[in-house]
């Protein structure tokens, strides 16, 4: 089939846009920062009422400005830089035609469409239920049917990914397999898919709920609802360790150890993630031990695996690179000789680091049946949340656009030095606003609660000191982090208007092939004979010893409470 | 750069581990079977386990039965709303419903004695947060949640909403006296 299109190869990077894709591209990835600035302004607001001695806004705006912080972060600014990444590593990476560019588009109105809507509802302010809106607490039906299009739209995005990836092996774009990221992602769109499908089961009857036409049982849109909720947030994991593979070979020509370990790994998050959804209702009536344990210990523990793999072969593979370099000497020169300077590269360990430490140990002590009993809806569950989401995706998409400005925007990025800067004062401030959000939540603080001193209440109860000053602490971290936030959103939209205008590249009008990796010769150098990276070694090491104490500490602590069967 | 390139191996499920790799591996795949025989284990060694057992309710049977516990055991009242205090004897059922946005009644225990409390909520979701025991339950409207508690010290505790139910949410706070 010959489409007319054309083909720009970056004279910065040497990868291949295709015209539509690199448009469609642009367009996902600016409206998803246009999402991040608008859910930092609310996190604003969310940020100064909790901080105790402030407590900025008003109940009612507190609870409007939470569900849309929620929204807009969790969903719209993730999903549609996703999208943007999923065609990244399909048309991109294997210097391919996009697959039909007009419904692709489509898909992004109804997203543009349905996230607009579904902001418009919250911000009339009779939708404030939360981004988790359990029924039977109503929003407006318009909130429900933004976040319908909106998931239409993705789910169309999804589907242009897969045509995409047919387009390429039927017209050879690429010998052999597709590469590592590009599977990555594509175990990203087909839980994307499942996520999607689950949100639509339940979404669509809260819809007609909310129109009067039918009822919902709470427990069940609690149980369909979760596949949705948690489901999504595996999206991102498999699309940011896609991105740390991506920038692991393009910011220090890393190779992955083992292809085979990377890959099964990803394949099995598609195959245990979305059963460990339940371990959000660990707390609920009607669900039953077997069923708990099932799911949250053999297919979560599956997932965590995955995880654990993950954390361990892509800093293994920056430590070979950096080791075939020549920096071998000790443990970590590796590491210290590592391109901290290079903000795309310094984003992404830290936030593997801090997804590692902070968000993936305690999500699986929180995920623990009995030990979720003493953290179930207290604030330590966005502690963890944030340590997932903000240091694992966030920032990895932050340190992802920054590498994109100047190959993909085509702009020099204004404020390198800058840029830098927000990295660390991002990554760091978030890491701290975590820790100190589950030590609040550690001490009982409850979530979603706009006075913890319970204004107005007969019988308020008095919190320890302590959890005044963790959720102070929490207000000062946080405010710091959207100064980082800003920082991004101004360097960002900065460079787009401002910077100077790089060069285009040679354009054509037909691809050029993809090469095959070098030779396996090299492979084999580190292959099953070696022991190629001591020094991550011995950071996972850190890493397991840092999990079974923590894990066993809370144990212990859960082993005080009151006796209950 | 080949993590963005087509793998070398025809074959890639067939590309070598590396020594690292492999150890790595088998040490998390024991640790993950530690952290599922935790939780089974827990179920036969350990005293803190939530129960199961829950059956259907609707508001106006649920009410009734708490208003029975209520009408039989209250020692006293509280507040200007007069919130009873109910003393119900030790192994007995005791009930407690949360709604928009208080629960009722206050529950007065006994330290080592052992309740069957049945919990739900009347309208919305609601949550049962005891502080600073720091227990933390789920209470979801049309099901009646029954779990067996023994309190294991004494003292005024607070009960606390923690899931979001609307405009008085942060006033949805009550206590829980353990003597």
């Amino acid at each position: 089939m010959s489409v007319s299109t054309t083909y720009r190869t970056c004279p910065r990077s040497g990868l291949q846009f295709e015209a539509q894709a690199e448009k469609l591209i642009k367009a996902h990835a600016f409206v998803a920062v246009v999402w991040l600035a608008i859910g930092g302004i609310l996190a604003i607001g969310v940020v100064l009422t909790r901080w105790p001695s402030i407590r900025w806004l008003e109940a009612d705006t507190f609870y409007m400005v939470l569900t849309a912080h929620g929204l807009d972060m969790l969903i719209f600014w993730i999903i549609f830089f996703e999208i943007a990444v999923l065609h990244f590593c399909s048309s991109t990476l294997l210097r391919c035609r996009i697959a039909t560019p007009k419904i692709a588009w489509l898909g992004f109105l109804l997203m543009v469409i349905g996230s607009v809507m579904n902001n418009v509802a919250v911000f009339r302010g009779a939708s404030s239920v939360m981004m988790t809106s359990y029924v039977p607490m109503m929003a407006e039906p318009s909130f429900y049917l933004g976040i319908i299009l909106f998931a239409v739209g993705a789910l169309i995005g999804c589907f242009v990914f897969f045509g995409t990836l047919v387009v390429a092996k039927r017209e050879k774009t690429y010998e052999g397999s597709i590469p590592l990221v590009t599977f990555g992602a594509m175990t990203a769109a087909i839980i994307a898919v499942f996520t999607l499908l689950s949100g639509a089961i339940i979404i669509i009857p809260a819809w007609l709920m909310s129109l009067g036409l039918m009822n919902v049982d709470p427990l069940i849109y609690r149980t369909v609802w979760w596949a949705l909720g948690h489901s999504s947030q595996q999206i991102n994991v498999a699309t940011h360790v896609s991105v740390w593979y991506l920038v692991a070979a393009i910011a220090l020509g890393a190779k992955p150890m083992s292809e085979r370990v990377s890959r099964m790994a990803f394949l099995l998050y598609i195959l245990f993630l979305q059963l460990a959804s339940a371990h959000h209702l660990l707390a609920d009536p009607g669900v039953g031990t077997a069923w708990k344990v099932v799911n949250t210990s053999y297919f979560m523990y599956a997932a965590v695996l995955a995880s654990m793999l993950h954390g361990l072969t892509v800093p293994g593979a920056m430590e070979v690179a950096q080791r075939q370099k020549g920096y071998t000497k000790g443990l970590f020169e590796w590491l210290r000789k590592a391109p901290w300077g290079n903000p795309t590269f310094a984003g992404v360990f830290i936030s593997i680091i801090g997804f590692g430490f902070l968000g993936g140990i305690t999500g699986v002590m929180m995920g623990t049946e009995q030990l979720n009993l003493i953290i179930h809806n207290t604030i330590y569950v966005p502690g963890h949340f944030h340590a997932t989401v903000v240091v694992g995706t966030t920032l990895t998409f932050m340190a992802l656009t920054y590498y994109l400005i100047p190959v993909l925007f085509k702009r020099e990025m204004i404020a390198p030095k800058l840029a830098l800067w927000q990295i660390y004062l991002f990554g760091f401030s978030m890491y701290f606003f975590c820790l100190v959000m589950m030590g609040a939540g550690t001490l009982g603080v409850s979530r979603r609660h706009w006075d913890m001193a319970f204004e107005g209440a007969a019988l308020a109860y008095e919190w320890p000191g302590a959890a005044y000053l963790m959720m102070g602490l929490v207000g000062i971290g946080g405010i710091i982090a959207i100064f980082g936030g800003i920082a991004f959103v101004y360097i960002t939209v900065g460079s787009l208007l401002w910077g100077k205008k790089l060069d285009d590249g040679k354009v054509s009008s037909s691809w050029t092939p993809v090469p095959r990796a070098a030779p396996t010769a090299t492979a084999q150098s580190y292959g099953s004979m070696g022991f190629a990276a001591p020094g991550t070694f011995a950071l996972a090491m850190v890493f397991l010893i840092a999990f079974v104490l923590y894990y066993f500490i809370n144990w212990k602590y859960l082993s005080t409470l009151w006796g209950m069967s | 750069m080949s993590a963005i390139l087509p793998p070398p191996e025809r074959l890639w499920y067939k590309h070598p581990i590396d020594r690292v790799e492999g150890t790595w591996i088998t040490i998390a795949v024991i640790w993950c079977l530690i952290l599922f025989f935790m939780m089974v284990g827990w179920h036969i060694w350990g005293s803190q386990n939530l129960s199961t057992e829950t059956y259907r309710t609707r508001p106006d049977q649920f009410m009734a039965k708490v208003q029975e516990m209520v009408d039989k055991y209250t020692v006293r009242k509280e507040t200007e709303d007069e919130i009873p205090v109910v003393a119900p004897p030790a192994g007995a059922d005791v009930y407690l419903l949360g709604r928009l946005w208080n629960f009722y009644p206050i529950l007065e225990l006994e330290k080592g004695k052992t309740y069957r409390l049945h919990l739900t909520a009347m309208d919305y979701n609601h949550g049962f947060s005891l502080q600073p025991a720091n227990i933390n339950i789920q209470l979801v409207p049309g099901f009646e949640h029954v779990v067996t508690v023994t309190p294991n010290q004494s003292g005024t505790y607070g009960l606390v909403c923690n899931e979001f139910c609307g405009i008085g949410h942060h006033r949805m706070v009550s206590r829980m006296y353990v003597k």
